[in-house]
């Protein structure tokens, strides 16, 4: 007996078809995961289902009877609920006026405050309801958005990315949640491109591609390569690791030292590092270990004391940033929205921003918007960036597909030197292998290339040399032919002893 | 100089009347600001508040009537802003400034037959004071009653917060700050019929003389809180008058100087209050401004 029934879905926007004849079935009590790369029409699915877009065409069905909600608040009167990728939450507003705003007309404010307490003791997600969202951490604003949900006593419970911003320890909090909801027999259906998760929590899962659903599976019975294949339709080939490195030394770090930039941020202290021609550097480790100082300190946001920084032998650690990309040392920072690209600017304004100086698109002081634009579509065309055009903000792009443009357009900006920052955080399995392809496509052309991620598995999947930056130092550079787990581990743990041992 | 001449009863009932239309018009924009619009246009609707009024209350020999008229036509230019703003999408700032200048013009226009002329008597209760001033103390209760309490109030904050969660919720945000403008442009209405009715009483051109640029700015500095927004209206209305009895008495301190003390008086108090506070704990609704757009 099935809860929600889907029958040919389909939703068209201007230029692109997001939905095309989507079906499937959720059972009472199944978590049901959701799988898709970005802009494979998971949004515009459970957007539909929430009422918050209007199918063309198809129809649902909710306990055998056709479901058409009007808007959310007829999806959440049928007992659907959603916890938002961002969080639809107040930051000025309490926790109790949050929860009162998403639920119901008739509920009283008034014990409201009470309820709160039962629900969040009872599913274990500790809450004050006095204190301001804004003050809250993003695990605290998730669980805001999970006992509204509750308290409306779901039947069905959507669930967007729900563990992007989650630690590790908060993540199996919100699974034993998940699970015991399920045990009681509500329906969840999980959004996520975390496949490891997904095997681990799901009983079904649907996997859409290019808007139409391609394969229905149980994903415990794959492993997290086979899911990746089916989201996107082809065999996912590891890329080559780049060739030897050369000979010439493009970037040199000599003993780089710099203050914590503001109350949380990380001193960085003596890092020395040499990067030759054709080389990827993985830098590991945690963020919030200097990774961001390391790369604002490269990109010459921040100046470095003389002789500090060197490119191809010229001292350009007092240079900033355009002086900088002018003699060839391009990056690329984590946060793609408001530090890579200006969120409300076109994608042709985004280009020029970066692209002005290597790319000759100003003459005399004057842009030339053609040339820009060019440069634009160039990028769009050369890192299958998907967007309505490239006159459209950089808002509008899904997080994937702005990642691939922005480490596209230093790319194509044939830099001596790349270094990016978290290349291919929060993107889906595709679009991460083509930024890592790209990476190691630029190395083998004889770029220096500089990695600092999270991510090991990509690092050791496309790095020539690694190091680990803990606490604002950097242990010594490793060949990654050979290097085991036990010694990253080891280098991870304290860059000092990892230098030690390299150094022996 | 005799200081005795000033009878502190009278004192407080001409503060007291000449706060009154700065309180209807500042009340009016909290509401709209706190659902994260900003009109600058409140000057504009002030003034066709003003001119409506009058030429409703000398046709019909009725100031409640004009009163009404004040309100409606306050309310349809106010929606006039709505409409470019929220429907079409026009930028708040430049849509208010042109309102203003819209307002002064076309009540400019009207004007031209009623000058001169008198219009019928308010009803006064006492002194100067007239049925608007206690209503306008009973606006300002209710208008935080309705903020802080209710539940329409609560999601009208919501919207001026975070309109993107709050359309996620499912609440109509643009209706929710057409109503919200609607009734900030029939407050600013009243406000504007107060000075054409009662105040002063008669129709000079460019008469709010820059009221409704005061009712901004008290909004701003009240930090978006009606109690301080009466306070606000209070200090500068009571500097006014106090001024103006100085002046009279001839105290011997430049008429520049004592004509600026309200504004100095109004803008330092105020910022005593919200000194040494984070923008966020001022209470700026964080979409004030910001254009919504429910298509993406």
């Amino acid at each position: 007996m099935s809860l929600l029934t889907i029958e040919g879905l389909t939703k068209d926007y201007p230029g692109v078809r997001a939905n095309d004849g989507v079906s499937l079935s959720i059972a009472p009590g199944e978590i049901h995961a959701l799988l898709g790369e970005n802009g494979a029409g998971k949004s515009t699915l459970v957007k539909m289902i929430y009422g918050l877009v209007r199918p063309d065409a198809g129809r649902m069905t909710l306990d055998g009877r056709p479901y058409a909600p009007a808007g959310p608040a007829a999806a959440r009167a049928a007992g659907i609920a959603m916890v938002f990728q961002h969080f639809s939450l107040f930051e000025a507003l309490s926790v109790a006026e949050n929860i009162a705003l998403g639920l119901g007309p008739a509920t009283p404010m008034r014990g409201l405050a009470r309820r709160i307490a039962e629900v969040s003791a009872a599913y274990g997600l500790p809450l004050d309801p006095d204190r301001a969202v804004g003050t809250l951490s993003a695990g605290e604003r998730q669980r805001v958005e999970i006992v509204r949900c509750l308290l409306q006593g779901p039947r069905l419970l959507i669930m967007d990315e729900p563990t992007s911003v989650l630690t590790p320890g908060e993540v199996e909090t919100l699974f034993a949640t998940l699970r015991r909801l399920a045990a009681e027999g509500v329906a969840v259906l999980y959004i996520s491109h975390k496949l490891e998760e997904i095997r681990a929590l799901c009983d079904r899962a649907t996997i859409l591609r290019g808007g139409r659903v391609v394969a229905t599976c149980d994903p415990r019975t794959q492993t997290a390569r086979s899911l990746a294949e089916m989201m996107v339709g082809a065999v996912l080939a590891p890329p080559a690791r780049a060739g030897r490195a050369g000979t010439r030394t493009l970037l040199e770090l000599r003993g780089l030292t710099l203050p914590a930039p503001g109350r949380f941020g990380t001193p960085l202290s003596d890092i020395s590092l040499t990067l030759r021609e054709g080389e990827i550097l993985g830098i590991g480790g945690v963020a919030g270990n200097g990774q961001e100082e390391l790369l604002a300190a490269l990109s010459g946001e921040r100046r470095a004391g003389p002789g500090q920084i060197l490119l191809a032998g010229t001292d350009i650690g007092p240079l900033g940033p355009e002086a900088r990309r002018g003699l060839g040392l391009c990056t690329a920072p984590e946060e793609r929205l408001g530090h890579a690209a200006a969120p409300d600017m076109t994608l042709v304004e985004n280009a020029l921003i970066s692209g002005l100086v290597r790319m000759r698109l100003a003459r005399a002081g004057i842009i030339r918007w053609g040339a820009a634009a060019e440069f634009a579509r160039a990028i769009v065309a050369a890192f299958d960036v998907r967007c309505a055009g490239v006159d459209h903000a950089a808002r509008s792009l899904s997080g994937g597909n702005l990642q691939k443009f922005v480490i596209g357009r230093e790319i194509l900006q044939r830099p001596a030197v790349l270094a990016v920052n978290q290349p291919s955080w929060g993107v889906d399995a595709a679009a991460a292998a083509a930024i890592r392809r790209a990476l190691v496509d630029l190395a083998a052309s004889g770029t220096g290339v500089l990695v600092i991620s999270q991510d090991l598995d990509e690092l050791m999947e496309i790095s020539t040399g690694f190091a680990a930056l803990v606490g604002g130092r950097l242990s010594a550079v490793r060949s990654t032919a050979g290097l085991t787990v036990d010694e990253i581990g080891l280098m991870l743990g304290g860059a000092a002893e990892g230098g030690d041992d390299a150094a022996a | 100089m005799d200081l005795a001449a000033l009878d502190p009863l009278l004192l407080l009932a001409s503060l007291l009347a000449a706060a009154t239309p700065l309180i209807w018009a500042a009340m009016g924009e909290l509401v709209v600001e706190r659902s994260g619009v900003l009109n600058l246009g409140v000057e504009g609707m002030m003034i066709i508040g003003a001119i409506a009024g009058f030429a409703a209350a000398v046709a019909t020999a009725s100031p409640a009537l004009g009163f009404l008229a004040a309100a409606a036509a306050g309310a349809a230019l106010a929606l006039l802003f709505g409409l470019l703003t929220q429907i079409l999408l026009a930028n708040q700032v430049a849509t208010g400034l042109a309102l203003t200048m819209f307002g002064l013009g076309l009540a400019a226009l009207i004007g031209q037959p009623y000058s001169g002329i008198k219009p019928p008597p308010a009803t006064r209760l006492a002194g100067q004071i007239d049925v608007m001033v206690p209503l306008g103390l009973a606006l300002a209760g209710a208008v935080w009653w309705f903020l802080a309490r209710s539940r329409p109030g609560l999601i009208l904050r919501a919207v001026g917060e975070n309109h993107d969660a709050a359309h996620a919720l499912g609440y109509p945000v643009v209706a929710i700050r057409l109503a919200a403008i609607a009734f900030g442009g029939a407050c600013a209405g009243l406000g504007g019929a107060h000075l054409s009715l009662v105040r002063v009483p008669q129709w000079t051109e460019g008469m709010t003389a820059g009221a409704g640029w005061i009712a901004l700015a008290i909004v701003v500095f009240a930090s978006w809180r009606p109690a301080r927004v009466v306070l606000g209206a209070w200090l500068f209305g009571g500097v006014t008058i106090l001024q103006l009895n100085l002046q009279a008495l001839g105290l011997g301190i430049g008429s520049a100087w004592m004509s600026m003390a309200p504004y100095l008086m109004t803008i330092l108090v105020l910022v005593l209050i919200s000194a040494g506070r984070s923008r966020a704990a001022l209470g700026a609704p964080a979409c004030l401004g910001r254009v919504f757009d429910a298509s993406g």
